[in-house]
Order: structure tokens, then sequence, then C-alpha cells
């Protein structure tokens, strides 16, 4: 038992790392009053990227880097439309997960002729599990030791990334100038503009950290969690994310929690599959799968809580007026 | 900038043309970017869309789908309302049509038939359209995230149904049974036969005649009634409306059933008409895409027609694309569509401004040049 809690809380840190390094991007652009659903298209087109290079160059730095490139100039592009055109941020970020899933699938057969997806990576070309010091050492302790060696070490680079972000953006949005600017962007941008600061500036400056985070999300899918591209491997991630980012109503350890409790409800959504459950027999797996779903809006419906977003998401920021 | 400075012909027919042409001429990038020609690949889109029958029926049967989907999405832009969900709801409306289908297509003669089957894919889609439309009337939810996780919630819920209830008794595969051929919509090479023409076979089907009386309707609805006023003034100014006296929450409500029961009737065409089974994935990404038909026609239905006829041609031609160059697939059409949602929709201002300056210039020297006419 003890040992299977262990197992699925694994899992769990597995699939939520992405969703963290997503739903930490969505912070950034969503508290400065850009609406992201554009993350799913990022994702997908930075673990492109990520796989492509580094099956290229064989580096896998390289592969991160242009993993990040590519989603911060799919941020840039949503930043022109709807930063400088004012156009609809929902309509550009629908425009950029088609253009995502499309030029993916289009370039890949282009480039490699496998319908799509990249060669496979070796180990070498992919982020591999780290194992911590001293895990081996204690793996017999009891408790303790499977607790260390199994959950704590054992992953790869990225996860702890993932993890160790969280504080890092908690602190750069609600501890720092940039941060402060940044939150007002999206509360009343007004203020901002009166104070002498480019609300443009910052809310472009807020697309690339997201741009960055996403491209680091994209990049664990495609050279972390497997080894490869596959068309359409995103498979709803960023809009897992987006809930997430809801859910935690955009604050950085709520969002990380939200993250973790979505991971925790595919890994077990994983290893429910088929498996008969006491008083409720056999729970099927599309009822979890729905559940971060259902919970996003039941919370966005004020049924569990209450979310409130940024007071000037969506809305174009027009100086003169 | 004040509007009175440029036609209106300029800002309802150019401005919207010059979007296209910035979109395709990326497009035709793409395309050299993986060595096809772009000029011969439209060549081969335009002959595999209208060189032969059943190309055009192929033509037809797609842009079926994206005039109910593009209606959609357009009545509720009419009423500031962006339906996101129109994936999951034509999803739900196909669920209602096999429904009935699986049900009565051996009691029911196909005329009996299609007046059930029109009323459950439009209730069936406008019920999954009333949840997230109630939620954003009544409790505030913002009406885009929840239609977002409307689809998601859609597809899992069709999977569950079509592998553990609707699939063949010992059969792995999610299909339901194929319905009596009767219960079908007749193609339309049959109903052109029962006027005395022939036609190739090919999907397309009496559908398309309902699309077009939607068309019609919804026309009707958005500028010749009173709701199509209060929907409009909601789509304008959400404050006026309500100063007005028009109640908010209700039409909310009313828009999003409307739409949502636009978007289950494409099912009519998808499960009735063309697969005559229930299956996964039905839907494909002809919801989203009927967010790009709406932009391209300008919320309008006759414009949705046009534009819908244009994506028609896209997917069967990127179809016959495919066929002749290795180098792409469908999947290309996705990038144009991509690049038609971004200058139509999320550009649409920024060519405004330089187009506005080009005929302010073009004016002023046609002006000049008659002074100057005058003068000599």
């Amino acid at each position: 038992m003890y040992e299977n809690i262990i197992l699925i809380l694994d899992a769990t840190l597995r699939v939520s790392a992405p969703l963290i390094l997503a739903a930490l991007a969505g912070l950034f652009s969503e508290r400065s009053g850009i609406v992201n659903i554009a993350l799913e298209g990022k994702i997908l087109s930075s673990a492109f990227a990520a796989a492509a290079t580094t099956s290229v160059t064989g580096s896998i730095m390289l592969g991160l880097l242009a993993a990040m490139m590519t989603s911060t100039l799919l941020s840039l592009l949503h930043g022109f439309a709807c930063i400088t055109h004012r156009g609809d941020q929902i309509v550009s970020g629908v425009a950029i997960n088609m253009l995502a899933a499309g030029l993916t699938v289009t370039l890949g057969r282009y480039w490699f002729g496998l319908g799509g997806q990249t060669p496979p990576l070796s180990n070498d070309e992919r982020f591999t599990s780290i194992t911590l010091p001293g895990a081996d050492a204690v793996a017999d302790v009891p408790v303790i030791g499977l607790l260390y060696s199994e959950l704590i070490s054992g992953h790869n680079i990225l996860v702890y990334l993932a993890l160790a972000l969280v504080p890092v953006c908690w602190w750069i949005i609600f501890k720092t100038r940039f941060g402060l600017r940044l939150r007002a962007a999206g509360e009343n941008p007004h203020a901002v503009d009166t104070a002498g600061i480019s609300v443009a500036w910052l809310r472009y400056r807020a697309l690339i950290c997201a741009g960055i985070l996403t491209g680091i999300a994209g990049a664990y899918l495609s050279t972390a969690h497997s080894a490869g591209f596959v068309p359409n491997m995103s498979a709803g991630k960023g809009y897992i994310a987006l809930a997430a980012l809801i859910f935690g109503k955009w604050k950085p350890v709520p969002v990380l929690f939200g993250c973790l409790l979505f991971g925790f409800l595919d890994a077990m959504a994983i290893r429910l599959q088929g498996a008969e459950l006491p008083f409720i027999g056999e729970v099927p797996v599309q009822a979890i799968e729905i559940l971060p779903y259902v919970l996003t809006v039941l919370l966005l419906a004020g049924f569990i809580g209450r979310a409130v977003g940024p007071k000037s998401i969506g809305v174009p920021y027009v100086k003169s007026r | 900038m004040n509007d009175s400075k440029i036609p209106a012909w300029v800002s309802i027919i150019v401005l919207p043309l010059i979007n296209i042409l910035f979109a395709f001429a990326f497009s035709a990038i793409i395309f050299l970017a993986v060595d096809v020609n772009p000029i011969e690949a439209a060549q081969t889109m335009i002959n595999g869309a209208f060189g032969y029958q059943e190309g055009i029926g192929y033509t037809f049967y797609y842009a079926t789908n994206f005039i109910f989907t593009g209606l959609a999405v357009a009545v509720a832009f009419s009423a500031g309302l962006f339906n996101i969900g129109g994936e999951g709801q034509a999803y739900i409306g196909g669920l209602g049509v096999g429904l009935v289908c699986l049900g009565l297509d051996h009691t029911l003669p196909f005329w009996a038939l299609l007046p059930i089957t029109m009323f459950a894919s439009m209730a069936f889609g406008a019920l999954w359209a009333f949840i997230p439309a109630y939620l954003q009337a009544y409790r505030g939810s913002h009406i885009v995230i929840t239609t977002i996780m409307f689809n998601f919630i859609a597809s899992s819920l069709m999977v569950y149904l079509m592998v553990n209830v609707l699939n063949q008794k010992g059969q792995m595969a999610p299909v339901s049974r194929v319905f009596e051929a009767s219960a079908g919509l007749p193609g339309f090479h049959t109903i052109a036969g029962w006027f005395g023409y022939g036609f190739a076979e090919s999907p397309m089907n009496l559908s398309f005649l309902i699309a077009l009386l939607c068309c019609v309707l919804v026309w009707v609805l958005l500028w010749r009634t009173r709701w199509g006023y209060a929907i409009r003034a909601m789509g304008s100014s959400p404050s006026a409306a309500e100063y007005g006296g028009i109640n908010r929450k209700r039409l909310i409500i009313i828009v999003m059933l409307i739409s949502g029961a636009l978007s289950g009737l494409l099912s009519l065409n998808e499960v009735q008409g063309y697969a005559q089974q229930l299956k996964l994935g039905f839907v494909a990404g002809y919801g989203f895409t009927g967010i790009a038909v709406c932009l391209i026609g300008r919320n309008h239905p006759f414009g949705i027609v046009l534009a819908s006829i244009l994506f028609g041609i896209l997917y069967q031609g990127g179809a016959e694309l495919s066929f002749d160059f290795p180098n792409i697939d469908r999947e290309m059409i996705q990038v144009v569509q991509a690049l038609v949602v971004l200058f139509s929709g999320a550009l649409s201002l920024m060519l405004v401004k330089p187009t506005e300056r080009l005929f302010v210039y073009l004016d002023e020297k046609k002006k000049s040049n008659n002074t100057n006419a005058a003068e000599a």
C-alpha cells in the first residue's frame, strides 16, 4: 500500500512538471492582462523544436534553447497581434494553437519523413533521471528510504527546475518592482501608464517570460518524458495548465497545488484502469479524466470558492482615453 | 481616425480581401519552404475542388459543416459572446442524432425520422451550450473557459459511451452499428435524380440545403426580429442594452441555445448523412474552423456561405494535394486556416490605417489631377 502511494506520487510529479511550467507561463501572461489560451500551441511547437533540434545537432541543450526560442517567438506573435494591434486575445490564441498543430506536422514530415514524428532520441540526447546523492544507500531504510529514493530522487533535471521555478516566479511577481508593475498592468493599466511606464512593453516582457517557461514545458514532453516528438503530443496539457491556473486563483503556490492535483488525477486514471474499488466498483477512466475540467468549471461558477481573475484581463489597452 | 474618410465598400469588401490575401501570401511562403510550388498547389486544389462532380460534392459536403459551425460562432459573436465550444456541442448533438437513429430506424420511415433527428441534434447541442451559458449569465464564469472545458468533457463522455455502451456487442471497435439504409439523409446525387438530373455519388447530402435554410433563418433572426435587435445591441454595448431594458441574462442563454443548436446540426451531415453510424471524433476540428469561417464571413450569413465554400475548397483541395505532393498532407490546410484566423481575426486591425492612408492618398491625387486638368 505504502509503496503504491509512493509510486503514484512519483508519477504525479512526472506528469505535473509540464503543467507547472505552463501554468507559471500563464500566470505571467494573465497577470499582465493577456489571456493565454495559446499555451497549448506553444507547448506543442516547442516540444517539436526541442526534439527536432536535438536529433539534428545531438545536443540536448541546443534543443532546449530552440524550444524556448520557438515558444517565445509565438509569444511575440501573440503580443504583436493583441498588444500592438489590439486584436482579440482569444482569436489570436486560437490561431496560434492551429498554427502549431499544423506547422509541427508539416515541417516534421518534410524534414524527417516519418509522418510527422521526429527520429527517436537516444538516452544521451534526453534529460534522463538523476539519482540524488545517497539515494541508493538509503533505499533499504524503511519508510524514509523509499520516500527518498523513489519520490524525491530519480527525476530528470526539468522536474526539479519546474518545482524550483515556483518560488522564483512568486518572488518575481510579488516581490520585485517588475512584478508589481506587471500585476498593475493586469489590474489597472491606466494607472501604470499614468506613472509613465509603458503598458505595452510590460506586457511584451510578461509574454517573453511566458514563452521561455512554455518552451521548457515543451522540451520536457519530447526530450524528458518521452524520446521524440509525436503529432499532437501536448494532448490538451496547455488547457489543463490553464485550468490549474484558474483553479489556483492566479497565485503561484495554489497554482502549484492545482497542477499537482490535476497531475495526481492523471496518474490515478492510468493506475485505476480496470481496477475495482471497494463500494464503488470499477471507475471509468474517463470519469477521472474529466475531473480537472469539472472542478475548474465548478470553481469558476463559484460553487467551491471563488476565482476572480485580474481585472483588465483580455482588454486591449488603448492609451488615449 | 474618423471613418468617413474611406468609402464603406472599402471596409466591407476590400479590407477583408486584403487580410485573406496576406494569409494566402504567408501560406505561399510556407508552401515554398516545403518545396511545393504554391501556384501549382493552388491549381491542384481548385481542380480537386471543382474539376469533377465528385470533387464538387466533397467541397459542398465540407462547406455544409462550416456553414453550421460558422453560423453558431456568428450568432454568439453578434451578442459579444465567444462560443469556442462548437466542437463539443456538435459532438453531443451527434449523440442525439445517433440515439434517435439507433432507436427508431427500424420503425419510422425517413420523413418521420428527419424532424426527430433534427430536433435531437439541436436539443443535444443546445443542452451542451446551456450549462456554460447559465454559468456565464448567473454565476459570472467566463464563457470561453467553460466552453473549452466542456469540449474536453464532451470528448471524454463520448469515449466512455462509445467504448462501453453504444458499441456493438462482442466487438472492440468503438463504433455503433450502421443505421438502416432508409434512415440516412439522401445524398445530393439521389436528390438530383428526383429532378431528372445526373450527379456523381458524393457525401454531399440534404443537410446542405438545411444549412442554407439556417443561413436565411439566422439572417432573419439577427436583422429582422426584436430578438436580433436585442442580440446586436448587447453585442455592441452590453451596458447600453441593459439600460435599454434588455434582460442580459436571459438573452445570453437564448443566444447560446441557438448557437449550440446550430453546432449540433453539424452532426446531421456527419452522422446521419456521411457516416450513418456513431464514431469517435467525427467533429474533427470543424467547430474550430467555424471561428475562421465566421471571421472571414464577417459575422454575416451571406459571408459565411462564401467563407464556408472557400474552406470547403481548402479541405477538399487539400485532400487532393496530398495525393499529388508527397511532402504535404491535410495538416498543411490547418496552417492556411491558422493564418486566415490570424490575419482576418487577430490582426484584422493591422491593415486598417495603411489602407485608409492609401485611399486618402489616391483620393487627393485624383482631386489634384482634376484641378490640374481644369487649369489646363
